[in-house]
């Protein structure tokens, strides 16, 4: 036994929800006897559901971005923004800070998480050894700033709801937004369903 | 069956096992192996997180009743609060984003802090009220799904938005987001997970 045990050496299940310290029974029904969920050594299935829901939200991630979000009406002038032609506008018109805050959430964020959940994917499936602290680090990252990247759908829904100008200015929501909304959601349950135990599960070196 | 030993705690990240020990004012401990957060010493006692959760319900209430923003173009003013952003989406063909939005913005809220407040109530006479296991599986669930804070940074960046063409006046709603901001963001650091630890089974 190494200097830092963990779980399955002793024969111990942490319960995911409530924490407490379980004495593994071999049964696969188990439930915690103070909160009632079910245990598990890992979480069920953890590779094939975070390849799925990934795959998922990468498909749903192309439309997001090449149909426009929000269409603007002034005037009888249309014009349509996509994710990526909202924060140049942003930044062209005068607020490079937010510009660079909106470009952050809505392309640098999900392409992190895509790359990032992937790598851990494949790193997972083949045992690999390679910089787990860093790795483990970068989960948790990821978990963490992964829902900001529903600041451009919140955005869309606020201007829909305020500019209502009839004739002079409309700003009504296009498809786009939708896909983004949805693949936000599948990304975190991506993250979700990933199971970081795996990134030790090779053994240290 | 499964015995239970509340001296042990597991790292959720890495499975590794640990003793718990006492933590001093503002110590954190962190697993050796894989660096993650095990358990934090905690500063806010029941009674205070109660008092949080109560401010964060009045907040709330004045986030949602006032309007956020105020636009005007020629004369003409629009304004909007959460409840009018979210029919708007409904009806322009959105109902997807009018769904998540008033399920991340209003509904998982307002069920948090709700339940939040019956578990600290009998907590704070070292009880478990009814409904105490429930209450606790679903703060859990329901922790990752609230998005107050990302919808203010929304509002911020629609104001600047709109502000290219529009007069734009912001209301009290945008302030008391600010301040929902503000306490959601003591609420993070604070582990729910001790409740378990401070409050005795009920008598069988």
């Amino acid at each position: 036994m190494s200097a830092l045990p963990r779980a399955a050496e002793l024969g111990l299940i942490g319960c995911h929800v409530c924490g407490l310290v379980c004495r593994d029974t071999g049964r696969e029904d188990a439930a915690c006897p103070r909160c009632g969920a079910a245990l598990h050594r890992r979480k069920r299935a953890s590779v094939t559901r975070t390849w799925a829901l990934l795959v998922a939200a990468f498909i749903l991630y192309i439309p997001a971005n090449v149909l426009p979000i929000m269409r603007t009406v002034s005037l009888g002038d249309v014009d349509d923004n996509t994710i990526l032609s909202g924060v140049v506008e942003l930044w062209v018109k005068g607020s490079p800070d937010l510009a660079v805050i909106v470009f952050t959430a809505s392309i640098v964020v999900p392409m992190m998480k895509f790359l990032v959940i992937g790598m851990l994917l494949v790193c997972a499936q083949r045992g690999s050894r390679w910089a787990q602290a860093q790795r483990a680090k970068l989960y948790r990252m990821v978990e963490f700033i992964g829902y900001w990247s529903m600041l451009d759908v919140f955005v869309v829904a606020l201007l829909t709801a305020l500019v209502q100008f009839g004739f002079f200015s409309q700003v009504e929501p296009l498809p786009g937004v939708v896909y983004f909304g949805l693949t936000v959601v599948l990304t975190m349950l991506a993250s979700m369903s990933f199971d970081p135990r795996m990134i030790w599960d090779a053994g240290t070196d | 069956m499964t015995a239970i030993d509340t001296s042990l705690q597991i790292c959720e990240d890495c499975d590794t096992v640990y003793r718990r020990r006492a933590l001093a004012r503002g110590e954190v401990a962190r697993c050796v192996r894989c660096g993650a957060e095990l358990e934090r010493h905690h500063r806010l006692g029941v009674d205070a997180l109660l008092a949080l959760v109560l401010t964060a319900m009045i907040v709330f209430v004045q986030a949602n009743i006032w309007p956020i923003v105020t636009l005007g173009l020629n004369g003409q003013q629009v304004s909007s609060r959460l409840w009018g952003v979210i029919a708007t989406m409904w009806r322009d063909r959105a109902p997807v984003v009018a769904v998540l939005a008033a399920a991340t913005l209003f509904f998982f809220p307002v069920l948090r802090m709700l339940l939040l407040g019956l578990v600290l109530v009998h907590a704070r006479r070292g009880r478990r009220g009814p409904g105490f296991r429930e209450a606790m599986v679903a703060l859990h669930y329901l922790r990752p799904w609230t998005m107050s804070e990302v919808f203010v940074m929304g509002a911020l960046v629609a104001i600047v938005k709109a502000h290219m063409y529009f007069e734009v006046t912001a209301n009290a709603g945008i302030y008391a987001y600010g301040a929902l901001m503000l306490l959601v963001t003591v609420f993070s650091g604070v582990d729910l997970r001790r409740l378990w630890d401070l409050t005795a089974e009920p008598a069988r």
